[in-house]
């Protein structure tokens, strides 16, 4: 079966003296349909490695692969991206954010007014359709930038600490949504977070990185089934789950501090 | 270095200028090369001082009032907060009107001459220099005021030590623009207003069609303002720098 | 009306007021101020009548190519620079020194260029507008977060549409900035050539009604100008507020 998603030896190495060895090598395969998780310290490269997958930054070595082509300087189409910045714009209301990738496409304004509805309806933002961003919270404003990005039913959807800002209660709420979304959808999901019972909870795979350059120190699987939710977190199999990766990962976070 | 970019600029400008010269022909321009001659020749010529001392003269008084005026205003609304906010849109306003239309206002109180002259000049000035002023000392920290209570500094010790360095910066920018504005102002009602001076000279040689002429008081014109901005624009940077 | 919005109708309303009264009393001269409800008065009957109506209409079109174009070329020199950095170092010195440049010395080489005609006149609008426009447009884009930009191309927008539908409409406070100081450059420029030379427009019969002795005329366009330029601004600055509010944290 050929993957979804395949990086083969990528690294990614900014120029300069002295260079930074930011990412790599990782090898990774994606299957269609997956949730894959990617914990790891900070400043270990979690956020390039999307990049990376994205198109929005080229590999230094190796290549990325979509859907069997090649992903190479610029982002393929079928591909979402959720940021950890607020990407929303701040010149549109609620409505017009969601709406913003569907009518660049053309589609015509009936079938924008049905999928946007239904974008919204499945984020429980239906009071603020009118609203600007300025007036949400960051929470919500992170729902418009997820409603946008589902809006064109993409087949991989990236998110990079989509919840960083959210208190806990919330991040648990959000997680139960992304595991609707992801059922409903069907697409492939690689999740960037820090939290581990995040990675742990909703994920197929979880793969630890190691301190910069990150690389994949181990890929833990999870074997939760399709049907899951927030509450598993109270499963004896979470815990054991949880310790190990956080095993892996004590060493690695010191090590960032230290250099940190 | 810092002083390659500007000069490359320069470069480009007399090179876009001798090749629009190239385009259009004498009918409409000369070349940088020309013109540089013509200046010198006009530098040298007894008869064209007079009308430089003049514009100077002219120029430098309305600048002086400009910056007494402007301070006057400027520092007491910056300090008196009701009323800085109830001056503040009227000087933003007279900021934006053409100053221009009131010149036969100036004409009629002041007569044909030099007060007209440096009136014209102190007026274009005045707006910009009581804005900045007033924002500066608007913008002042305030624990520098707390600060000076608490050393219960005199009066002239606070001014001199605390009120001056931390809004001399803004002032400082508010002078600069002011200086330019004021050398415009001068200049336009020497345009229309006077028989002496260089934008009289402007307007003279227009209507003699002396296109040698045009061009090298143009040149001259530029040169000064631009010059003596780009000195006053490393003064007002550093005095940012300095004290932030 | 706030406090502060009532203290400045009054005093405003004060200074007229005592303008008039001075006037009315001679103390100053009918010859070099005519009382403002004279200049009123003028005003309205030279507008019912039609008179200086072409003028006007010459004016506010030359403003409004001058503001246009500076729109136009401004916007588009500043998103041009603003994506290539190289360009835009070797030009910083201009924009520093541009609005010192006395702007008006260069009319009579206008004039020659392009004859007695609008043209001089809407092409110093034009340059005293542009680098307003291109300066505060830069200093938008500037601002963009990274974040929209990357945003923009996982939407695969290409450049142009890039620009057009996310970095220009962020930017658009700070472009809207420029607008108005465009407008205003637009009027003193046109405006202020029109007085210098020219055979028609509002500036020119300000500057015929003076030099024929016809107080009246002349300050009823004074007048005019002024209300009309405040009255602008005044537009202008409601319909930001306006815009502005849409974007602030509430």
């Amino acid at each position: 079966m050929t993957s979804h998603v395949a990086l083969r030896g990528v690294s990614r190495i900014y120029p300069g003296k002295p260079e930074v060895h930011a990412l790599g090598p990782i090898d990774l395969e994606l299957a269609r349909g997956e949730f894959f998780a990617v914990v790891g310290p900070s400043g270990c490269g979690k956020s390039t490695l999307l990049d990376v997958i994205a198109g929005l930054a080229s590999p230094s070595t190796g290549e990325v692969t979509f859907e069997s082509k090649r992903v190479k300087g610029e982002v393929p189409p079928g591909i979402g991206v959720v940021f950890q910045e607020d990407a929303s714009f701040p010149w549109l209301t609620v409505h017009d954010n969601i709406a913003f990738g569907l009518r660049e496409a053309g589609a015509a304004e009936g079938e924008v007014a049905a999928q946007v509805g239904y974008a919204i309806e499945f984020m429980g933002l239906k009071e603020f359709a009118r609203a600007y961003p300025a007036q949400l919270s960051g929470g919500m404003r992170q729902r418009v930038c997820i409603a946008r990005t589902l809006v064109l039913k993409p087949r991989l959807i990236l998110l990079d600490e989509p919840f960083g800002a959210l208190d806990q209660q919330t991040r648990l709420l959000m997680g139960d949504e992304l595991l609707r979304l992801w059922r409903e959808t069907g697409a492939t999901i690689l999740l960037i977070t820090h939290a581990l019972d995040e990675a742990t909870m909703l994920a197929d795979r979880v793969g630890v990185m190691s301190a910069r350059p990150g690389r994949f120190l181990d890929i833990i699987s999870t074997a939760w089934p399709r049907e899951r939710d927030s509450t598993i977190v109270s499963s004896e199999s979470f815990g054991r789950l949880t310790s190990r990766i956080w095993t892996l990962l004590r060493g690695e976070s010191i090590r960032a501090l230290g250099r940190a | 270095m810092r002083w390659r970019d500007p000069l490359f600029l320069v470069v480009i400008l007399f090179v876009i200028w001798e090749l629009l010269y190239l385009a259009v022909g004498d009918v409409a321009l000369r070349s940088p090369v020309a013109t540089g001659k013509s200046l010198g020749a006009m530098l040298g010529d007894a008869r064209f001082l007079p009308h430089v001392r003049e514009t100077l003269l002219a120029f430098v008084q309305g600048f002086a009032i400009a910056v007494v005026v402007g301070l006057l205003i400027g520092v007491p609304l910056g300090a008196a907060r009701f009323a800085g906010e109830v001056a503040e849109p009227i000087l933003v306003a007279l900021y934006s009107i053409p100053k221009v239309t009131l010149y036969p206002v100036i004409l009629l109180v002041f007569g044909i001459g030099m007060p007209a002259k440096v009136a014209f000049g102190a007026i274009h000035g005045i707006v910009p220099i009581s804005i900045f002023a007033m924002n500066a000392v608007r913008n002042i920290n305030p624990t520098h005021l707390r600060t000076a209570r608490v050393m219960r500094l005199s009066t002239s010790s606070f001014a001199l030590k605390i009120l001056i360095p931390a809004a001399l910066p803004e002032i400082v920018t508010g002078v600069r623009v002011g200086f330019s504005l004021a050398l415009i102002g001068t200049l336009l009602g020497e345009m229309f207003g006077s028989q002496r001076g260089l934008g009289h000279l402007l307007m003279q040689a227009m209507s003699l069609h002396n296109i040698e002429r045009i061009l090298a008081l143009t040149l001259l014109l530029v040169a000064f303002a631009a010059g003596v901005n780009a000195l006053l624009l490393a003064l007002d940077r550093h005095l940012h720098r300095a004290l932030p | 009306m706030t406090r502060v919005g009532f203290t400045r109708l009054f005093i405003i309303l004060l200074a007229v007021g005592l303008l008039e009264l001075l006037c009315r009393l001679g103390v100053i001269p009918s010859f070099t101020l005519i009382p403002p409800s004279a200049m009123a008065q003028s005003l309205w009957t030279i507008l019912a009548s039609g008179k200086f109506t072409p003028d006007i209409v010459t004016t506010l079109t030359n403003v409004g190519i001058a503001i246009a174009t500076a729109m136009i070329a401004g916007i588009a020199l500043g998103t041009l620079l603003q994506s290539w950095p190289a360009a835009r170092r070797v030009l910083d010195p201009l924009f520093a020194t541009y609005y010192a440049v006395p702007m008006y010395a260069f009319y009579p080489l206008l004039i020659v260029i392009f004859g007695l005609g609008d043209l001089p006149q809407v092409a110093i609008g034009f340059l005293l507008a542009v680098m307003a426009v291109i300066i505060n447009t830069l200093n938008g884009l500037d601002r963009v977060p990274p974040v929209l930009l990357k945003a923009a191309r996982v939407h695969r927008l290409g450049p142009l549409a890039a620009a057009l539908r996310v970095r220009l409409p962020y930017a658009a406070p700070y472009v809207f900035t420029g607008f108005k100081l465009a407008v205003a450059y637009s009027f003193i420029g046109v405006i202020g050539a029109e007085f210098i030379t020219s055979s028609r427009g509002i500036g020119y019969e300000i500057s015929f009604a003076y030099n024929n002795f016809d107080n009246g005329v002349m300050y009823a366009m004074i007048l005019f100008i002024l209300l009309l330029v405040i009255t602008v601004n005044m537009t202008l600055h409601v319909w930001e507020k306006r815009l502005l509010a849409r974007r602030r944290r509430a």
